[in-house]
């Protein structure tokens, strides 16, 4: 079964978002997508500094199988990205929601966060 | 809900992942499809393959028939146990399916894909005409493929614990493309992943107790992702990618499976064929080719493949199959390219990426086999 975290909110494309203390936030793929997606073997990285706008295709997740876009959940601008994936895509298989994030933005408009869905609502579309 | 094997039950308690396959429900994978590719590279898996079509072909115009029917010639076939390759072809020379046929001590036998059965069996019976030949689907067999470095010994051992002496016998001295028949067991040494390996025939009520064993061997059960995988590193084609009712086997690197002589055996397909093999001289039919790519990124199929010819021009290709190589751990492709090509890149989302290009095939026996 797959792991959908209380403290997440989620996109329907499958990407979670954590808002952080300073009021940036952390992006990935769910655990639901890690899982159809199968093994991880690339991922193209939004660039630092990039200016994305919610619902934009911003990086790319290559399994085996497929290739999968994930959108920006929210607008603002990319202020780190996990150069870390380059050499070990896989860890977004092993740990989605914690080494396996995809990178950070600076909301530039923080209410689309209520447009985003809780984990239960985001559980039960993916059944 | 789709059509199951024998072997449903055994998909599911394994913790394999069902997909709708041509009507079956078959498993994609089990637990990764990159561990199943590696555990047939390195060792042994077992593949359920019993959604395939399996037809005997009896009667005294057997051989003759199917000489007509089919671009190989079963006539090369000198006694049973002998199997070959070969493409069954449209009057205007496109691709109607790909399948073996083995030569068995009453008949022959052809094993189809599954997403073709139907019109596969509609242009066979429609082609029998007068001749003395029968049809017979065989859906209570099962077939399982037992492939990896470790699969001949493994099969072996299982065999003579079942008190199969006989049948293990044959099984270890048989060449790639032959097979052993014992009752209604057939084990005949051919694959679709490039490794040593057996496609074990049998009653599928026996399918369940064979699995078993298998896995208390120590083989693991892989999918379909990893059999394409595996395939596609191999270099094989798969009905529907390299070849279809609109291409000509000899831009799919099927040429080796047209018996173009004897010259005076006709067969459905020779004529247009025959034109093929000029154009393919003449430089107009375009051909099949492995593509490599080191950089960062995968190959799908359908990507659109910048070709530049001799003459400096540029011209279309299109990938046909594509995926990341767990062995190579980078990715390959297939794609159909123009005759006399010297430089290749491949449209990967708005992006030019130059790519190798070799002969399809690119693993055997878990080695790379191009330079």
């Amino acid at each position: 079964m797959s792991d959908f975290p209380d403290e997440l909110k989620y996109a329907a494309t499958h990407e979670w978002v954590r808002v952080e203390e300073d009021g940036s936030v952390t992006i990935g793929i769910s655990d639901h997508a890690q899982e159809l997606l199968g093994d991880i073997v690339f991922i193209e990285l939004p660039e630092e500094g990039a200016t994305v706008s919610a619902k934009d295709e911003m990086s790319v997740v290559e399994s085996v199988k497929a290739a999968s876009d994930i959108y920006a959940p929210i607008s603002g601008e990319v202020i780190a990205v996990n150069e870390d994936l380059t050499d070990a895509p896989e860890t977004v298989n092993a740990d989605p929601y914690g080494e396996g994030w995809i990178c950070r933005i600076l909301p530039s408009n923080p209410a689309e966060l209520e447009e985003l869905l809780d984990a239960n609502t985001y559980a039960g579309m993916c059944e | 809900m789709g059509q199951k094997t024998a072997l449903y039950d055994r998909h599911c308690t394994a913790g394999a992942r069902l997909v709708d396959f041509g009507g079956w429900d078959m498993p994609i994978q089990y637990t990764s499809l990159i561990e199943e590719h590696n555990a047939v590279r390195q060792h042994a898996g077992v593949f359920d393959v019993s959604h395939m079509t399996i037809v005997d072909v009896a009667g005294d115009d057997a051989e003759p028939w199917l000489r007509w029917m089919l671009a190989n010639d079963v006539a090369r076939l000198g006694q049973p146990g002998q199997a070959l390759y070969t493409a069954m072809l449209n009057d205007t020379g496109g691709v109607i399916d790909d399948l073996i046929v083995y030569r068995l001590r009453n008949g022959y036998r052809l094993v189809v894909n599954c997403a073709t059965r139907e019109k596969d069996l509609a242009w066979l019976q429609g082609h029998i005409e007068s001749h003395q030949a029968t049809l017979s689907e065989r859906p209570e067999l099962a077939i399982l493929a037992v492939q990896g470095p470790k699969a001949l010994k493994i099969v072996d051992d299982i065999l003579r614990s079942r008190g199969e002496p006989e049948l293990a016998d044959a099984v270890q001295s048989l060449k790639p493309f032959t097979a052993a028949e014992s009752d209604q067991w057939l084990v005949a040494r051919t694959g679709y992943t490039g490794e040593n390996g057996v496609e074990i025939i049998l009653p599928e009520s026996q399918a369940p107790e064979l699995w078993d064993a298998l896995l208390a061997a120590g083989v693991r059960p892989i999918g379909l992702g990893a059999r394409d995988t595996l395939r596609l590193e191999a270099g094989m084609n798969l009905y529907g990618h390299e070849m279809d009712e609109s291409v000509s086997p000899l831009s799919a690197n099927m040429g080796w499976t047209i018996a173009l002589k004897p010259e005076d055996r006709d067969f459905v397909g020779r004529s247009a064929v025959a034109l093929h093999a000029d154009q393919l001289t003449d430089g107009s039919l375009p051909v099949l080719a492995g593509l490599v790519m080191t950089e960062r990124g995968v190959l799908r199929e359908g990507m659109r493949v910048v070709c530049t010819l001799e003459d400096g021009s540029t011209a279309d290709g299109i990938t046909t199959s594509g995926t990341f190589s767990p062995t190579l751990k980078h990715a390959i492709a297939l794609a159909r390219i123009p005759t006399g090509t010297t430089q290749c890149a491949v449209e990967i989302r708005g992006r030019l990426v130059p790519v190798r290009t070799v002969k399809p095939g690119f693993v055997r026996h878990g080695k790379q086999i191009f330079d």
